[in-house]
């Protein structure tokens, strides 16, 4: 069986990354496995501007973006596979992939990273009623479509959901000459960038409303029209407040998942709130030398972290790799979300750090004039007053050395949002 | 002349609802906003909205049938329409390289149209 030192599974921009993040680190032996015809993962389509500010203090498109990274990869003579898919991977990192060149091929390696990405919610995980007519797509799918297949996927159109790609595609479509009618939102705020909501619908008149889902579809063939309704503190349909809307079209931008088929097989402890793997401080999973990053641990709205945490994904493996196995030099802390917090990133910590730790979070709802606070046990260490925190944006508290010096014996870490 | 323009500034998920007085066309005062950050935001925004535009445009003989483009620099808003029409009827022959120039000064700015991606002919 062939074997490899580090095979990165996924050529986004958490999988390129942690490559050149690896050869950086002193890895000779990088081999990147995409099963897509090219480098740079959901980029490609991603053609809209506002990638890399805090990576390249520049803001690029998605493809140039990518283009930064495959350029490195390429520069350092990195191996990768394209139109390869991985099909298995095992607990002894044993990686199966398939492509029409070679068929069904393993490869061990000592270590793997998991960069898959993540898939949008499909339709199915909706309770919308009707039948099932053509012209209903996922607003990622209809990006793809327009975006590198030159096809539009229809005239007239409602979106459902308002997360970013949801009004980055009702931006395109108009643009495009279509007539995107309304964008309706179940949640009472929308999970969109501010500037996306600014540029991309009140640019083009384009109405948000939230508090309102789709609670019908017309058309056997094709979509004929949709029913829009208010929604009450539960989230059920207010009965009489029905608005009926004409359309060819219905773009879904309901939320993404962790794409972790792979990761079940495995056998890596999923986190049961991010979907993705629950990895200690070096990114690593809790199978021995598989490493997480990018949007196949947690959804990510920004590259600049992906390529960030994913540059550390990458480091961590190479250290890994030269020290065959980490030996635990302290007992394992848990990092817990508390009051207000929906997850971390990580969800433990397995060494002693030496650097400031950054744990990513998401909150549950919008928060202003409250505290982040960080506990250790029952102690509080840090208590910052934000002037706004929202679910949409990644938040982050720093875990300092010294600070977990001080502390030696403690068993959690708990973030959590109170009163400032 | 004395008017008001209300927009949300976009400097942060608080989207503060930022109104700015214009007298003869100048920016007198601004109120609403909660920082800094949305005094400035308001007072370009209200004289001159600015706006990258990203699109696509068709081309042959590629390994894709489409090249993203964008306009390396902001045009005024108001001038959008008018450069998607300007950008809608060409067709580009592949290969193409990341920062080609596909339309020189669009809409009479001094902002060119480029690609943003390679297309390799086939
Ligand atoms: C539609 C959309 C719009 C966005 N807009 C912005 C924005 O405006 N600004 C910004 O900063 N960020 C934006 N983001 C976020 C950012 O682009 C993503 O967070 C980032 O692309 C995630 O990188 P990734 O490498 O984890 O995943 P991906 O880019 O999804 O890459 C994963 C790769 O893994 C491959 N893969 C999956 N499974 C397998 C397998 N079994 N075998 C082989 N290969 C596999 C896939 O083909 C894919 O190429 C957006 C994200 C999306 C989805
Ligand atoms: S004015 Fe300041 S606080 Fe208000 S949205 Fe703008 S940046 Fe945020």
């Amino acid at each position: 069986m062939e074997e490899r030192q580090i095979v990165i599974i996924g050529g986004g921009p958490a999988g390129l990354s942690a490559a050149v993040a690896a050869k950086n680190a002193g890895a000779d032996d990088i081999l990147i496995i995409e099963r897509d015809e090219r480098l740079g993962g959901i980029l490609n389509q991603c053609i809209h501007n506002g990638f890399g500010l805090h990576t390249f203090k520049e803001e690029l498109t998605g493809p140039e973006y990518a283009k930064r990274y495959i350029n490195q990869v390429i520069d350092f003579g990195i191996d990768y596979l394209l139109n390869t898919m991985v099909v298995d991977i095992d607990d002894k990192r044993q990686v199966t992939y398939m492509n029409r060149e070679e068929g069904l091929v393993t490869i061990k390696a000592d270590a793997v990273i998991l960069a898959m990405g993540c898939r949008e919610r499909p339709r199915g995980a909706l309770n919308i009623p009707g039948y099932r007519p053509a012209g209903i797509y996922t607003a990622g799918t209809a990006q793809r479509l327009v975006n590198m297949e030159g096809y539009m996927p229809g005239r007239k159109v409602v979106i459902l959901g308002s997360g970013d790609i949801g009004l980055i595609m009702a931006r395109r479509m108009t643009l495009e000459g279509a007539e995107v009618k309304v964008v309706a939102e179940i949640m009472p705020f929308s999970g969109g960038l501010k500037r996306n909501i600014v540029q991309c619908l009140d640019d083009f008149d384009i109405p948000l409303k939230l508090n309102h889902t789709v609670v019908d579809i017309r058309g056997r063939e094709r979509v004929e029209g949709v029913t829009i309704a208010e929604v009450d503190e539960n989230r059920k349909p207010i009965p009489g407040t029905e608005e009926d809307y004409d359309c060819d079209t219905l773009l879904l931008s309901v939320g993404l998942i962790p794409e972790n088929e792979l990761s079940e097989k495995i056998g890596v402890p999923l986190d049961p709130v991010t979907h993705g793997p629950i990895v200690n401080e070096t990114f690593e999973t809790k199978v021995s030398g598989v490493f997480a990053c990018g949007n196949v641990l947690h959804v990510h709205d920004l590259v600049d972290f992906v390529s960030e945490e994913a540059a550390k994904a990458g480091e961590n493996a190479v250290a890994f790799v030269k020290a065959n196995y980490y030996e635990p030099n302290r007992q394992q802390i848990d990092i817990l979300a508390g009051e207000g917090v929906g997850y971390t990133v990580p969800q433990t910590i397995a060494q002693n750090i030496d650097e400031p730790l950054k744990v990513r979070f998401r909150v549950r709802g919008i928060y202003q004039g409250k505290a982040v606070s960080v506990y250790f046990d029952n102690e509080r260490i840090q208590h910052k007053k934000k002037r706004i925190i929202a679910p949409g944006q990644m938040e982050e508290v720093l875990i300092k050395p010294e600070e977990l010096n001080a502390h030696a014996s403690i068993k959690q870490i708990k973030v959590v949002i109170e009163d400032a | 002349m004395k008017e008001e323009k209300t927009i949300t500034c976009i400097g942060c998920p608080m989207g503060c609802q930022v109104t700015a007085v214009l007298e003869d066309g100048k920016v007198t005062e601004v109120t609403g906003n909660t920082c800094a950050i949305g005094d400035r935001y308001a007072r370009k925004e209200v004289i001159c909205p600015m706006r990258v535009v990203t699109s696509t445009v068709r081309v042959k003989g590629g390994n894709l049938p489409v090249v993203s483009v964008k306009t390396n620099g902001d045009i005024p808003k108001k001038q959008i329409a008018e450069c998607m029409r300007q950008i809608r009827d060409i067709e580009l022959t592949a290969p193409i390289v990341a920062g080609d120039v596909i339309v020189k000064h669009i809409v009479g700015t001094d902002t060119n149209v480029i690609a943003t991606k390679d297309i390799q002919a086939v």
